[in-house]
């Protein structure tokens, strides 16, 4: 696979919120079917960087190629990108007043012009690969929160993307429900979705985790598989941060 | 349908209102209030007339309301004028909302030239009065692009409420989380898609009472077309009080109709909100 182009290239990405530099020269690449656990604390730019990924933020300077096609900043070409780039988001963001199988189809009738019919059958699908297809008909505020984040991933599936960013989609979540997404998630990985995950859940990166990259300041500071990264990472904030959120 | 059948409701909840607001809100203080200032307002006309020598004659009032023939309900002029006075102003109401859904949308685009433009035509229309306004459109610009008065009335009421209803929309959309907005970009919406099928359904809870508030204010504002003698409620009113002379009965009596109507619209929206009422 490594011969092929990556799924996601960034090179000298910069980043500014008026003069905060937020993105400082960060060069990343996503293989394809690879899954990347980025993590670091807070304010160190995580989701300003998959964000970057999929155009909801831009960057001042750089390159984004995203399945070996640079991006640039134009509205229908950011479109077309997020029809191959999924999100995830920490708060869900399901549409409150459309039932969970609208959440599914709207996208995939609006903007990729498929009948409903076909819309349903493939919505009805991934309801059942996130373990909820007896919820079609309810609206997203009469579920649990841990069961509105395996709707919203379904809603991201439905849009047969090629590639799914995680952005915290467990931190919003009570503890008994993390598992429950997941589960989800691990599942997901396994049918071989390029996956870029800003997560906090180490049990979950040590299981499907081929990179781990720790960010601070704006600025990637460690990148490697995750038993070099779990056991003897090379710089020493990486191991101090892992020290303080492995503690519990 | 229950109200967990409809789907507009749900969301973050509106904003509380204050133990103050709420005593004065609630229906028996409001009722007791409402009889105190209209005893006081009848008693003060009654002795105001008697001691002016005015011979009342509310016998004479009905039949401008309505009457009974061979043919049966007849309406009276007051009526008529009443269905003139509303179709005017929910002509001037779809108008005004197709406006300023429009000037909104201007001011949230983001474009410079967009929102300057929006500015301009809403502090333009906040700074001049309703009355001016209409002989713009009546004396000025109904002569050169030749519409007539019924016309230049509609447009006057339509592009002043506009100006007002604008706002509404906009603090609507702007009160919609901004994740649905991402959530909608990530799955490759346009800003059209977005605004039609995510952002507006939800904006309509958050606007159904002011936009009411703004109909009432329409209904009432549209009797300034009277001046230029549009066929409508208060220009009936007037042409009667000409003919016979009873000032005091037929403006009462007009008064009463423009507070009938505007009082069943709002108890019919808050009966709407309630039943839209967020499940929390
Ligand atoms: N829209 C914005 N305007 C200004 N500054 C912003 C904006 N979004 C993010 N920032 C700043 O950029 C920095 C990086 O933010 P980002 O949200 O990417 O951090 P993060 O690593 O995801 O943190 P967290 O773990 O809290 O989510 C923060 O200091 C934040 O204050
Ligand atoms: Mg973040």
């Amino acid at each position: 696979m490594t011969t092929s182009d990556p799924m996601i290239r960034v090179t000298n990405l910069d980043k500014f919120y008026g003069s905060f530099h937020a993105l400082k020269d960060v060069n990343l690449e996503v293989q394809q079917g690879e899954k990347m656990v980025i993590c670091g604390p807070s304010g160190s730019g995580k989701s300003t960087l998959i964000r970057c990924f999929n155009g909801l933020e831009w960057h001042n300077s750089g390159t984004l190629i995203i399945d070996g096609i640079e991006v640039h900043q134009n509205s229908k070409q950011i479109r077309d990108l997020r029809q191959e780039v999924g999100m995830v988001f920490q708060q869900f963001n399901l549409f409150p007043h459309l039932t969970v199988l609208e959440n599914l189809t709207i996208g995939p009738m609006k903007v990729r012009k498929i009948s409903q019919s076909e819309a349903e059958k493939t919505a009805r699908k991934y309801l059942e690969r996130v373990h909820i297809p007896e919820q079609a008909e309810k609206y997203p505020a009469q579920l649990s929160g841990g069961q509105q984040q395996r709707v919203a991933i379904a809603r991201s599936l439905c849009m047969e993307t090629r590639i799914m960013l995680f952005d915290e989609p467990t931190s919003a979540l009570d503890p008994e429900m993390i598992n429950e997404v997941l589960d989800v998630m691990v599942g997901l990985a396994d049918t071989g979705m390029t996956m870029v995950v800003v997560t906090h859940e180490m049990g979950f990166a040590r299981k499907v985790a081929d990179t781990m990259v720790f960010m601070e300041e704006g600025q990637i500071v460690e990148i490697s598989p995750p038993e070099q990264f779990f056991t003897n990472p090379s710089s020493e904030r990486c191991r101090m941060f892992l020290d303080q959120i492995l503690e519990h | 349908m229950s109200a967990t059948d409809l789907p507009m409701i749900k969301g973050a909840p509106l904003p509380q209102q204050s133990p103050v607001q709420k005593f004065f809100g609630s229906t028996f203080i409001s009722v007791v209030i409402y009889l105190l200032v209209i005893g006081v307002i009848c008693w003060g006309s009654y002795t105001g007339a008697q001691n002016m020598g005015y011979s009342w004659q509310w016998y004479r009032v009905p039949q401008y309301l309505y009457s009974f023939t061979d043919d049966g309900f007849q309406p009276g002029e007051l009526l008529i004028g009443l269905g003139a006075t509303i179709r005017l102003s929910l002509t001037a109401f779809v108008l005004a909302t197709a406006l300023g859904l429009l000037v909104a949308l201007l001011r949230l685009s983001g474009l410079i030239v967009g929102s300057a433009v929006a500015v301009c035509f809403l502090e333009f229309i906040r700074n001049i009065p309703l009355l001016v306004l209409l002989y713009l459109f009546y004396y000025v610009l109904g002569p050169i692009f030749k519409f007539d008065r019924y016309t230049a009335s509609i447009l006057t009421l339509a592009v002043f409420h506009s100006a007002l209803i604008s706002e509404i929309l906009r603090a609507g959309i702007n009160a919609v989380a901004q994740g649905q907005w991402e959530a909608a970009k990530s799955i490759g919406m346009t800003t059209g898609q977005t605004y039609r099928y995510i952002i507006l359904p939800q904006s309509v809870r958050f606007m159904l009472p002011p936009m009411t508030g703004e109909v009432v204010h329409l209904i009432k504002s549209s009797a300034i077309v009277s001046v230029i003698a549009v066929a409508e409620l208060t220009t009936f009113g007037r042409n009667i009080i000409s003919d016979t002379y009873m000032s005091f009965e037929i403006w009462f009596t007009v008064a009463i109709v423009y507070m009938v109507v505007t009082l069943i619209l709002s108890i019919g929206v808050s009966y709407l909100e309630r039943r839209y009422a967020v499940a929390q």
